[in-house]
């Protein structure tokens, strides 16, 4: 069988940061498997800018940042196999691909990095009311057909979902030529950015329906009609406040979801963020099989991706030199009140250099609370925060040396000012 | 001249500005939102990102933007010069495809290198 020191599941920004920081600390006999037709992955449909802001100090358009990381790989001359599929990861670090090229593949790998994105809900994940006509799409499939293959796919479009990229989608299907009549949010705040909100969607005159959801849609062979209703606090719709939109094209933006079906089908342990559990090396319960970018939890900036991703490679290079330090006894991180997870799942005091780097999110949009941390229910730090919102991944550094013990469980949760 | 209300973008906060005709700005808790609402009402600018067609590459679009900021009202004149292009591929990131877009004085680029097939 053929042998790799370091498999890279995924050539999209966290395979190739990755595969670089693993190469830059000496790990040469790498290989990167890239399941589309182009190293960059989801950065190539995503044309317009604001990327790269803390990586390069400049604002890039998704297919600018792509190359930057293309061109990282290609210098170091890093082996990438394009059109590739991984169909299985057994814990013994066996990799099975295939291509149209080499057929059924199996290679010994001495460790492994997943980097495999996330993917997004699509209808049969909420379930929506009514009829299963053609015109109902997720927004990145919107953005594929729309910015790669040159395909508008409707001109009268109603969107679910206040995430970033169906923002996006609206200014971009309106610039093309379509109609946006509106998009519903069945939260009482906007799960997009600012600037997303104001340059999307004011800009544009395009009216946002927040606590709304759709109820119904209506058509035969292709999408006539999409009925949205007002909720309640339990998101129950609210009967009488039905809305009527005739609409040829449904765009749901309703969560991205990491893409970690490799891994929980070999039973390592998942966090709440729904990617693998792992440690401050990014590594899983299993020794040398790593975990970084959004297969690990979905970020909102490639930035934020390219950082953990390069972290990632530097401890795979680490555990290939037997300098990663064997798991045993250590602490837990949980998310407590108000908080939707955390990454790292655990910490080894004795592992980690001074700084412990937490990342979480918070449940629900929240003004002048504080951040307290817990280390076996004594509280070891309490951080105030003017604004918090789900939609920023929060990112925060505490010194080692808060920590007296190396055994136990910090909670981290959201509280109010006064309490 | 009415008072404008506008939404800061510059940090998650999102205040709520309002500019009066004497381009005071109130309702920002940073000074950054009285900067962002004066440009706003003033002088609001936006990158335009889009694609134009390209034959001989691999995908029949070539992603593009302007190369600066350009007026917000010249928006759609610039996407319909944008509709015009056409390339031929090779084509290299940072390639000027219009020099003066809709008499902005700004200029659209490519964005994807994209190789000729054979």
């Amino acid at each position: 069988m053929e042998t790799k020191d370091l498999l890279i599941i995924g050539g999209g920004s966290a395979g190739m940061a990755a595969a670089v920081g693993a190469y830059d600390r000496g790990v040469k006999d790498i290989l990167i498997l890239e399941k589309g037709p182009f190293l960059g992955g989801i950065l190539n449909q995503c044309i317009h800018n604001g990327f790269g802001l803390t990586e390069f100090k400049e604002e890039l358009t998704g297919p600018e940042f792509a190359q930057r990381f293309i061109t990282q790989v290609r210098d170091r001359k890093i082996p990438y196999k394009l059109d590739t599929y991984v169909t299985s990861i057994s814990k013994e670090k066996v990799v099975t691909y295939m291509n149209g090229v080499d057929g059924v593949v199996e290679v010994q790998a001495k460790a492994i990095i997943m980097a495999a994105g996330c993917y997004e809900r699509n209808a049969g994940a909420i379930g929506i009311p009514g009829d299963r006509p053609a015109g109902i799409l997720t927004a990145g499939q919107a953005q594929l057909f729309l910015n790669e293959y040159g395909c508008l796919v409707g001109h009268r479009v109603f969107i679910l979902g206040s995430g970033d990229i169906g923002l996006i989608m609206a200014r971009r299907l309106t610039l093309e030529g379509a109609k946006v009549l509106g998009v519903a949010e069945i939260c009482p705040w906007s799960n997009g950015l600012n600037r997303n909100m104001v340059q999307c969607l004011y800009d544009y005159d395009i009216p946002l329906f927040l606590s709304h959801t759709v109820t119904k849609v209506i058509g035969k062979a292709r999408l006539e009609k999409v009925i949205i209703a007002m909720v309640d606090e339990k998101k129950n719709p609210i009967p009488g406040t039905e809305r009527e939109f005739e609409a040829d094209t449904l765009i749901l933006s309703v969560g991205l979801v990491p893409n970690n079906d490799l891994l929980d089908k070999l039973g390592i342990p998942t966090s709440r963020s729904r990617g693998a559990l792992v440690n401050e090396h990014y590594e899983t319960s299993v020794e040398g099989i790593f975990s970084c970018g959004n297969v690990l939890h979905v970020h909102d900036l490639v930035d934020n991706v390219v950082e953990e991703a390069r972290e990632a490679g530097e401890a795979a290079a680490l555990y290939l030199k037997g300098q990663l330090p064997a798991h045993k006894e250590s602490i837990t991180i949980v998310p407590g009140n108000g908080i939707g997870y955390v990454v790292p799942g655990k910490i080894d005091l004795a592992d980690s250099g001074d700084d412990l780097v937490f990342k979480f999110r918070v449940r629900q949009p929240s003004r002048s609370v504080f951040i307290l941390y817990e280390f076996n229910g004594v509280i070891i730090k309490r951080i105030f925060k003017p604004v918090i919102i789900p939609s920023e991944m929060e990112i925060e550094k505490l010194p080692k040396n808060i920590l007296n013990s190396n055994q136990g469980t910090i909670t981290i949760s959201l509280v109010d000012k006064e309490t | 001249m009415a008072d404008t209300n506008l939404i800061c973008i510059n940090c998650p906060r999102g205040c709520h500005l309002t500019v009066d005709e004497h381009l005071n700005v109130t309702g920002n808790f940073c000074p950054r939102g009285a900067v962002y609402g004066k440009q706003e009402v003033t002088n609001p600018t936006r990158v335009v990102t889009s694609t134009v067609r390209i034959d001989q590459a691999e995908l029949a679009l070539c992603p593009v933007k302007t190369a600066q900021p350009i007026p917000k009202k010249k928006i759609f004149e610039v996407m319909a010069s944008i509709n015009e292009v056409h390339l031929t591929a090779p084509v290299h990131i940072g390639d000027v495809v219009i020099g003066d877009a809709a008499a902005t004085g700004v200029a659209v680029v490519v964005t994807r290198n994209m190789e000729k097939i054979s």
